[in-house]
């Protein structure tokens, strides 16, 4: 595994022949291990009611917005409208609040998700394994569980209140899902919380953990930057865009066969460009609002974060296209999840 | 292609690769994963003469209609569709069911994989689930780590062939299992079709001069500049090893052996001794 010291070393080289080697290597392990395809992707935000306390976030509990929670009607309509796009796979994202989205609320919704997609993830709030082997039962493919930092003290400083604010219950997220089946588990850090160097060496002990431990997991990591929200009140660390591809690279180099993600809060230059040499996987035509792709008007919607990339999921293919990619809707089919014996 | 089309003064005698009763004359396999688009993969099909083709189901968009990966494999190909996703035996089983509900036959290649690191075959797990599928009527094509004992477990359980890695899926790293696919050649009576590392032309060449029946490649074309000119390139070599298997090659050696035998002056007046 790398070490801390070269993660620093070359986070902090200057020279661009370092950065192009890089991206050289990354973009060779790329291709050989995935070809020219991405994965489409798009999210649904289900609710934004939350009862942790995460200074960085717009859903947050202390934030002045409207909450809202979308019923089994408003979900058929904005699922039907998605799926028209033609996305099959789909991220279902809530805030964590234990109380207005339970695990019935979820498996309802999973439910609904059946009729539209091939392959459901959730991004919702932490869960005890047995709760996630009822969601697996029901459905659900892939949990989607960001440490956002691995540094303890930043942690405690960001995560005021709620569950959220367990640390160690967080981290071993993860672990829980995959005991319960999860076929796909996605881990991550929100770049700008804490130093970077020591939440990416974090990120991929955590990573080799999981992998070793859970070797049937089909894992993928994401880099989201912190973006500006509505109501934010602290200062970030900024990771510009040279050292935000350098840890996509790293990241490459090092799991040559883990998905990388990559959300619409990236820029369209700045997509177009990753996914030659590392991303493999994007979501499009996203909105990051409760209810946002039919039900209300943008000037009323609050979004968990700014989208950068407004490009439709037809814009998007286009753009693959263009550039030789072969955009790919479909990579599961609903089998009929079932208990796995472990041996 | 057929091999006698190669030259006009020597007609070569090979028998066609049988599977499951179907016969075909083209030893080489295509996967579809990984291409840039689907005419490249279309023309890749065309210029091999590949007439067994896999594809995922995990990949297949039973659902939209538009750039479905079927309307790219002509209809006289053989759709062999693999379980790739599947964990276990109870998983490929259930793949395998979705394949024949959707009416894509019954031949099946199992895939079963619970690594993602290294993404090796789980062979227990392959055997249970070529045993619950052969008794179901499908044609399985079980993908190994070259194991003897597997294999044979195999022929009992009722596979069609044995696919034995030559070394780490999409790792180019050629027949790093060759000896254990030789046991495999040597010892099993069932087609043994190469899959897996395969990553150039002569690496698929020398499985053939070993005695597979079959190879098949996918992420070496799929990731070529030129994928058809690729595709045609592993037929061709396929074909080659092949010609060189049958014309029994001659054999390794390693120390220098002397063009006239150190005892030939023992049977200097015996005609009947074969002189090499």
């Amino acid at each position: 595994m790398i070490t801390l010291t070269q993660i620093k070393q070359i986070l902090t080289d200057h020279n661009p022949n370092t950065t192009e080697n890089l991206a050289l290597e990354s973009a060779k392990i790329t291709r050989q291990f995935f070809g020219r395809t991405i994965s489409l992707y798009a999210p649904l935000y289900l609710s934004n009611f939350c009862s942790s306390y995460c200074t960085y976030c717009g859903f947050h509990s202390h934030n002045r917005i409207q909450r809202i929670k979308l019923s089994v009607e408003e979900m058929h309509k904005e699922m039907s409208y998605v799926a028209k796009t033609g996305i099959e796979n789909i991220l279902l994202l809530t805030g964590e609040s234990y109380n207005v989205t339970p695990t019935s609320y979820l498996k309802e919704a999973v439910d609904v998700t059946k009729n539209y997609f091939t392959s459901i993830s959730l991004e919702v709030h932490p869960m005890d394994t047995d709760e996630y082997r009822e969601l697996y039962l029901n459905g659900v493919d892939g949990i989607t569980v960001y440490q956002e930092t691995y540094d303890r003290e930043r942690y405690q400083e960001v995560h005021v209140s709620g569950v959220k604010s367990n640390y160690d219950y967080r981290y071993a997220t993860p672990e829980r899902a995959a005991k319960a089946g999860i076929r796909q588990i996605s881990l991550g850090i929100l770049l700008g919380l804490s130093d970077v160097t020591e939440d990416l060496y974090a990120l991929y002990q955590h990573l080799c953990y999981m992998e070793k431990n859970y070797p049937g997991v089909e894992y993928s990591v994401s880099f989201p930057r912190l973006r500006t929200i509505k109501g934010r009140e602290f200062a970030i660390c900024d990771i510009d865009d040279i050292t935000f591809i350098k840890i996509i690279c790293l990241t490459r180099i090092h799991f040559p066969r883990v998905g990388i993600n990559l959300s619409t809060r990236e820029s369209p230059k700045l997509r177009d460009h990753a996914i030659e040499f590392g991303v493999t996987k994007i979501s499009a035509g996203s909105n990051t609002s409760v209810g946002g792709y039919t039900l209300k008007p943008e000037e009323d919607q609050d979004p968990q974060f700014d989208i950068e990339d407004k490009r439709s999921v037809a814009e998007i293919v286009q753009m693959l296209k263009e550039k030789n990619f072969d955009p790919v809707f479909t990579d599961w089919r609903p089998i009929g999840n079932e208990l796995t014996e472990r041996r | 292609m057929n091999p006698s089309t190669l030259t006009t003064s020597l007609t070569i005698q090979d028998e066609p690769l049988i599977i499951a009763g179907k016969s075909f004359t083209n030893r080489f396999l295509l996967g579809t994963g990984k291409f840039k688009n689907k005419k490249d993969l279309a023309e890749s099909i065309e210029a091999s003469g590949a007439e067994i083709v896999t594809v995922a189901l995990r990949r297949i968009d039973l659902e939209r209609h538009e750039d479905n990966i079927l309307e790219y494999i002509p209809k006289n190909v053989t759709l062999l569709v693999n379980t790739s996703g599947a964990r276990n035996a109870k998983e490929a089983v259930r793949i395998a069911h979705l394949v024949r509900e959707a009416g894509y036959g019954n031949w099946i290649k199992i895939e079963v994989i619970n690594d993602s690191k290294y993404l090796l075959p789980d062979n227990a797990e392959t055997i249970k689930a070529t045993e619950i599928l052969s008794k179901e009527n499908f044609v399985v094509l079980p993908y190994i780590y070259p194991d003897l004992y597997v294999a044979r477990e195999l022929v009992k359980a009722g596979a069609a062939t044995v696919m034995p890695l030559g070394s780490f899926i999409g790792s180019n790293q050629g027949l790093k299992a060759k000896e254990f696919i030789q046991v495999l050649i040597d010892e099993i009576d069932l087609p043994i079709i190469v899959d897996a590392g395969i990553g150039f032309p002569s690496q698929a060449a020398e499985a053939m001069e070993i005695g597979a029946d079959a190879v098949l490649a996918n992420t070496a074309v799929a990731t070529a500049g030129r994928p058809a000119l690729l595709a045609k390139a592993f037929a061709m070599a396929i074909q080659a090893g092949r010609l060189g298997y049958l014309s029994k090659l001659p054999v390794k050696k390693d120390l220098a052996s002397p063009s006239s035998p150190l005892t030939g002056f023992l049977y200097e007046n015996d005609n009947t001794i074969e002189r090499r």
